[in-house]
């Protein structure tokens, strides 16, 4: 799909829209929440706040505002094995608005990410209309992105990677218990796409462990492609279930299927939520654990994240509403807590801290623990 | 080139057509039945700052990105 054949797309929504005239549309809610977050596992602890504020000042445009932080205390497999642990804090701000007219939402976003050594700034627009009674929506949007790459031990390093976002949804209510919605999603990068600081691996014979390590060298492109479905239905006795499924492919090889079931119970002034999720996929076609030499390949990568793997999530979540009366300008409250218990099983990565032969250590696998505490509030 | 873009455009009209055409579908879930898709419960994504978290570590952890939701820049990597 090229820019082009999007233009005419989002030119053709946006007249559909001004031609038509019907039921207004709705913004969506004022509300803010103060979440911590904290992600630990693989020697590897992420933790920090993030605070969301949304508020309509219009009788049609409605703000956004996003501020999230990352404190990061890395050791993790690929640190210990060929770097050094270190500290890293990254900052995001992002800024939205939603401009209603009639069934027709037009929003825009700018989102800004800085860290030592990694800048990034997306640029987003979209826009939604609401059709057929309002049983359909479809959405169409697109995002730039602009990232910076540096080097924490090199202050002349700087790699730029350009990074765009297609994506087409559709949101249908079936039925009075049932909802669904499809997602497609294109994204391209062009630029430095590999981290500056891990290496592969190769035979080295004159190494005393069999092995030594060079810097990856990634392709500059990647297109991908993602197609994600969700349903959710509403039990008859006031309880939901979700199924979700993503298939994904992409330039490099990868290709991923992940799918995910949550049952959502509500109980008094609780819900309660528990979710599995699993994903697999192949690896990219530049990845190896170990290559054969030196420079054996023109492309070469041991992100373990670029490696066929499998994971499964399994999620515990509760949340209790307060205020359901409303005090002040509150119209009501909830708290919430959840863990989200991470296992990844590496098929093609070795875990080089073993004794074992070069080739011949077992595969790694990655226990990690992320836990969520947000208080909500509506107004 | 030309008449590529303009069966391009004449598509795109076709598609604006049927869909201004099909406004006049019936909906077949009445306003007054969607008491239950209303219920909070039954949010595709009842709470976007803890759902945006969470696809920003599975594009950390994982090879795949997009099709469930936006998540934020940044790197994340190691």
């Amino acid at each position: 799909m090229n820019s082009r054949s999007i233009g005419i797309a989002v030119a053709s929504i946006i007249l559909l829209a001004l031609t038509r005239a019907s039921t207004a549309g709705v913004l969506p809610e004022d509300r803010s929440d103060v979440l911590y977050h904290l992600y630990d596992g693989g020697g590897v602890t992420i933790d920090g706040p993030s605070l969301l504020v949304r508020k309509q000042v219009a009788r049609n445009i409605s703000l956004v505002g996003n501020y999230y932080v990352d404190m990061v205390t890395s050791a993790s497999i690929d640190v210990v094995t060929t770097a050094s642990p270190y500290t890293e804090e990254r900052k995001q701000w992002s800024l939205g608005m939603d401009y209603l007219h009639r069934n027709t939402t037009l929003s825009v976003g700018y989102t800004s990410s800085v860290e030592s050594d990694f800048d990034a700034t997306t640029y987003s627009f979209s826009v939604s209309q609401d059709m057929f009674g309002d049983l359909t929506t479809l959405t169409l949007s697109y995002g730039l992105g602009d990232d910076v790459v540096g080097r924490s031990d090199d202050e002349t390093f700087a790699r730029d990677n350009t990074r765009q976002h297609y994506g087409i949804g559709l949101t249908q209510i079936l039925t009075r218990n049932l909802i669904t919605t499809l997602n497609v999603e294109t994204i391209t990068d062009e630029g430095f796409l590999n981290n500056p600081y891990r290496s592969v691996r190769y035979a080295d014979p004159d190494s005393p462990v069999g092995y030594s390590f060079e810097p990856e060298l990634y392709p500059n492109t990647r297109t991908s492609n993602a197609v994600g479905l969700r349903a959710r239905y509403f039990l008859p006795y006031r309880a939901a279930v979700q199924t979700e499924y993503r298939y994904f492919t992409d330039t490099w090889d990868i290709q991923s299927h992940t799918a995910a079931i949550s049952y959502i119970h509500p109980m008094d002034d609780w819900t309660f939520t528990v979710k599995y999720r699993w994903h697999d996929q192949t690896g990219a076609h530049f990845y190896q654990d170990l290559f054969s030499r030196t420079e054996a390949t023109s492309f070469r990568g041991r992100d373990k994240e670029l490696s066929p793997l499998t994971s499964q999530t399994l999620k515990l979540a509760a949340s209790y509403e307060l205020l359901s009366d409303g005090w002040r300008f509150v119209d009501r409250a909830s708290v919430t807590f959840s863990i989200d218990i991470l296992n990844v099983d590496y098929h093609d990565f070795r875990d080089l801290r073993s004794d074992a032969l070069f080739g011949d250590e077992p595969f790694y696998a990655l226990e990690a623990d992320i836990v969520q505490l947000f208080f909500s509030i509506w107004y | 080139m030309k008449g590529r873009s303009i069966t391009r455009i004449l598509a795109s009209l076709a598609m604006l057509g049927l869909l201004s055409a099909c406004g006049s579908i019936e909906p077949w879930v009445k306003p007054y039945e969607r008491d239950r898709l209303a219920d909070p419960i039954m949010f595709l994504d009842g709470d976007p700052v803890s759902s945006a978290y969470l696809y920003h570590v599975y594009e950390a952890r994982e090879g795949a990105r997009g099709g469930e939701g936006s998540a934020g820049g940044g790197c994340g990597c190691n």
